[in-house]
């Protein structure tokens, strides 16, 4: 189980970007994590793997606090997350078998990974990830010849890898076709369902959300201002998280472009007087 | 309607807006053209003489010589190969921990600013400065060529991979950081694959700057084929010079067809 606890985040320009943010994740449980650009969703993803150190708070992962640790303590504690990125975030040049099996980087000493001599069992498991995504007979080709939606299991399969209590997915659809983002999707809650993990989805995607989360966690401007089924997702919680749609903040767009558009005749009266 | 438009249209100044200011630095700056030109001094005698010299060489190099002095010219070729290899791979070997310590987003800011300095200097020296002080201090002879141009390479290689290592994409290096990968494994894993293929062409593109400089540096002591070149000179045998310096071109021409290629073939 994850659990924060008045999680705070202010980046040093002075913007706060997660204030007091709350949540507990169960075991098995997929979280939507919706909310407009620049609330704090990415912030709180990485936030939890300390890519992102946040200001104060909490964090607890199974029990064991995440936020003070430091050096070998704070890798054995990311290795037990896994994260799915929203460009697959591959090391394009590597082979699509380095890429699961750098999923094993945090268990294995240096001179294994360097000379790519990987434990029998380590690869047999990279092997069956790769056949459980479906990607089998590509495990030899470079990560860049492969398709979006390739990759994006790949991504998959490295985070599996690492045998994670915990996935953190950021923008997993993003820059998906609309058919690979929902194969991508059903392909995420399945492996979530099949290994009972907890995972943390940020989308933006409002129908994929509710199609596939179980619980859907808006946030605005940093806070939690919505947390609850996707069932209870109606038009006004959107507006409370999203904010309204502002016509009359457009309309007022419109006089302006107006006032600019007479006034650039006044000035070209003026050039040919 | 269209009459009311403006038929002419000027590109208004971009720089200096002011119309005297910019008439008037336009006619210093050619003031100042008109009496440095002014300033120089040409001797005409010592230029025809030095024409007639000038067309000795010339004529040495159209019928070069290659025989007379075969020994000396085929010693300072594999002097100069030699250290053109031995400092290219010693430079590079040495440039490449250099290198990562000047990648800002690698290393802590100390680390970073000592490597970025022994850089710095390694850059502001130029070669034949280098070669000189290192004469200097070792004697005449190939050594000394060696270590300058060992000195040379780490500047060269040690600051454009630091540049490329800065240029990486970010979230590939922030994927692997999350899978609890130490910095070594980071380095192997995310930084190598990204920027290997760009070192391996610097250190080829480096291999055959330094046998241009070798024949440069051998001029003020450092051996090589620039040491027997500039006793051919020192001796007027403009022929056997011009047969060195056709050498020279063609070794570069190949070690530039060749490198391009294989860096071509790497990408």
């Amino acid at each position: 189980m994850l659990e924060l606890i008045s999680l705070s985040k202010t980046y040093r320009t002075g913007d706060a970007a997660l204030s007091d943010v709350s949540l507990q994740v169960p075991k098995g449980q997929i979280v939507g994590l919706i909310g407009p650009s620049g609330a704090g969703k990415s912030t709180l993803i990485r936030c939890i793997n300390r890519l992102v150190e946040p200001s104060s708070g909490e964090i607890l992962l199974g029990g064991a606090s995440l936020v003070s640790l430091g050096g070998s303590e704070l890798r054995q504690q990311r290795r037990r997350i896994g994260m799915i990125f929203q460009e697959y975030a591959l090391v394009e040049r590597l082979t699509v078998m380095e890429n699961v099996l750098s999923g094993r980087l945090g268990y294995v000493p240096f001179w294994r990974s360097f000379l790519r001599r990987y434990e029998a069992a380590d690869i047999q498991r990279a092997y069956q990830l790769l056949d459980r995504v479906g990607l089998l007979q590509h495990a030899n080709k470079r990560a860049d010849a492969l398709s979006g939606g390739q990759r994006q299991r790949v991504g998959i399969a490295r985070a599996l890898a690492q045998d994670p209590d915990l996935l953190l997915v950021d923008e997993p659809t993003a820059s998906l076709d609309p058919k690979t983002s929902r194969q991508i999707m059903r392909l995420l809650t399945e492996i979530c369902e099949e290994r009972n993990l907890p995972a943390i989805v940020n989308i933006h995607d409002v129908p994929l959300a509710r199609q596939f989360m179980q619980r859907i966690v808006g946030l605005r401007a940093g806070q939690v201002v919505f947390d609850n089924s996707p069932e209870a997702l109606t038009e006004d919680a959107l507006t409370q998280i999203y904010g309204a749609e502002d016509w009359d903040a457009m309309r007022k767009a419109d006089s302006d472009q107006a006032e600019a558009e007479s006034d650039a005749i006044r000035q070209l009266a003026e050039v040919t007087a | 309607m269209s009459a009311q438009y403006p038929t002419t249209w000027r590109r208004p100044p971009q720089i200096i807006q002011d119309r005297r200011l910019r008439i008037g630095l336009q006619i210093a700056v050619l003031a100042y053209l008109v009496l440095a030109f002014g300033s120089i001094e040409v001797n005409w005698q010592r230029v025809s003489e030095g024409l007639e010299r000038g067309q000795r060489f010339v004529m040495g190099f159209l019928q070069p010589d290659f025989t007379s002095r075969w020994r000396d010219i085929s010693q300072g070729l594999i002097e100069s190969l030699t250290m053109t290899l031995t400092s290219t791979v010693v430079g590079v070997l040495i440039s490449v921990p250099i290198g990562i310590g000047a990648a800002r987003n690698l290393v802590p800011r100390p680390v970073y600013l000592v490597c970025r300095s022994i850089v710095a200097v390694s850059r502001s020296l130029q070669e034949v400065i280098v070669a000189i002080f290192l004469v200097a201090m070792f004697g005449f002879g190939p050594f000394a060529g060696f270590l300058t141009l060992t000195f040379a390479t780490i500047g060269f290689i040690a600051k454009l991979l630091a540049d490329d290592i800065e240029e990486i994409d970010e979230t590939q290096a922030e994927a692997i950081r999350a899978t609890g990968a130490s910095w070594f494994q980071l380095l192997n894993y995310a930084i190598q694959p990204q920027v290997m293929p760009r070192l391996i062409g610097l250190s080829l593109y480096r291999l055959d700057i330094n046998f241009r400089e070798s024949a440069v540096i051998g001029i003020v002591g450092a051996g090589g084929i620039g040491a027997t070149l500039n006793t051919a000179i020192d001796r007027y045998e403009y022929d056997s010079a011009g047969a060195i310096l056709l050498i020279v071109i063609a070794i570069v021409m190949v070690a530039e067809y060749g490198s391009s290629y294989l860096r071509k073939f790497l990408q």
